[in-house]
């Protein structure tokens, strides 16, 4: 399976993601350029975590209107997956790929820490080598990652089972407790109508090997090469 | 041409800073304050040719770029 990493400038997980996918899962990977174009020759993109363009004016405002998002936004309008990761879940968020935003964490501290997530559906790309109720864990590192949408994106959220992660304690209960930002409903990670982009604060690329504290995250990267495998993908 | 825009959360939406910044201002003294919410101010200096024309192109500025529309509003003035 062919990937490709967008690099902006600030873009500051792109080489975690490569790593995690070339050296642990043996997969060809090329990064994108931000200021080059994208012609979609890839199964799969990964929007990395940073602070690209310096999460000036709004994190990933800017980013979006980079040259290489025209290429990926047609890519992903055409079927093709698209995970977005951190910052890059900002950046789907901005460009209108994925609904709601992003804004500063409730506490308005910068948030560190390994996190649990339920699966809340594993009809998607992303999420299906997961059980429905499954606990993943995985590190975030952000500052400006409270979701937000209104009641009635909300609503269609629900209705379409776009949520796919959700903060959660080691019961599997998704309280206020477990959400380290103030997310709406404890959203951590949600897919589009059409199910090929996906967007999620939490790391899965730091969540690989067992020397970083648990392999969880790669399950959202095997699940992607699963169904490029089974030719559903782009 | 000077226009200065203003970006301010829409109602309803959660301004955690504004509320940080009310906290501050009450436990100074300043009980009076009831709500406190933090937006942006840009100054942008166009070359256009008249006030028509840069009301035209910071209404597209803003749309496209300096406001989400999914948490912000925004509005401006044309200073001569």
């Amino acid at each position: 399976m062919r990937w490709g990493v967008a690099v902006f400038p600030g873009s500051c997980d792109d080489d975690d993601v490569v790593y995690c996918l070339r050296n642990v899962l043996g997969q060809d990977v090329r990064t994108l350029w931000h200021k080059d174009a994208f012609d979609g020759s890839c199964d799969g993109v990964v929007l990395p975590g940073g602070f690209s363009f310096g999460d000036y004016l709004r994190a990933g405002a800017m980013a979006r209107f980079a040259p290489v998002m025209q290429g990926i936004i047609e890519f992903a309008q055409a079927g093709g997956l698209v995970l977005g990761i951190c910052n890059g879940f900002q950046i789907l968020c901005e460009s209108g790929l994925l609904p709601g935003t992003l804004t500063r964490n409730a506490s308005l501290r910068f948030v560190c820490r390994r996190v649990l997530l339920r699966v809340e559906d594993n009809s998607s790309p992303f999420t299906r080598l997961t059980r429905p109720g499954e606990l993943l864990e995985m590190p975030v590192k952000h500052g400006e990652g409270c979701y937000y949408a209104d009641s009635t994106t909300l609503t269609e959220l629900r209705d379409n089972r776009q949520v796919l992660l959700r903060y959660s304690n080691a019961k599997g209960e998704a309280c206020d407790t477990a959400n380290p930002n103030g997310s709406v409903d404890g959203i951590a990670g949600l897919c589009n109508r059409g199910r090929n982009v996906f967007g999620l604060m939490p790391h899965p690329e730091d969540a690989a090997e067992t020397m970083l504290g648990g392999v969880s995250g790669l399950k959202i990267f095997s699940s992607m090469i699963a169904e490029i495998r089974n030719g559903c993908g782009a | 041409m000077l226009v200065k825009v203003f970006v301010t959360l829409k109602e309803g939406v959660l301004d955690p800073q504004g509320k940080a910044v009310q906290n501050s201002l009450q436990s100074l003294g300043f009980g009076l304050v009831q709500d406190v919410r933090v937006g942006k101010y840009l100054e942008l200096q166009l070359d256009v040719a008249g006030a028509a024309d840069a009301t035209e192109q910071a209404r597209r500025m803003c749309e496209k770029l300096l406001a989400n529309p999914v948490i912000e509003d925004y509005r401006f003035e044309v200073a001569e």
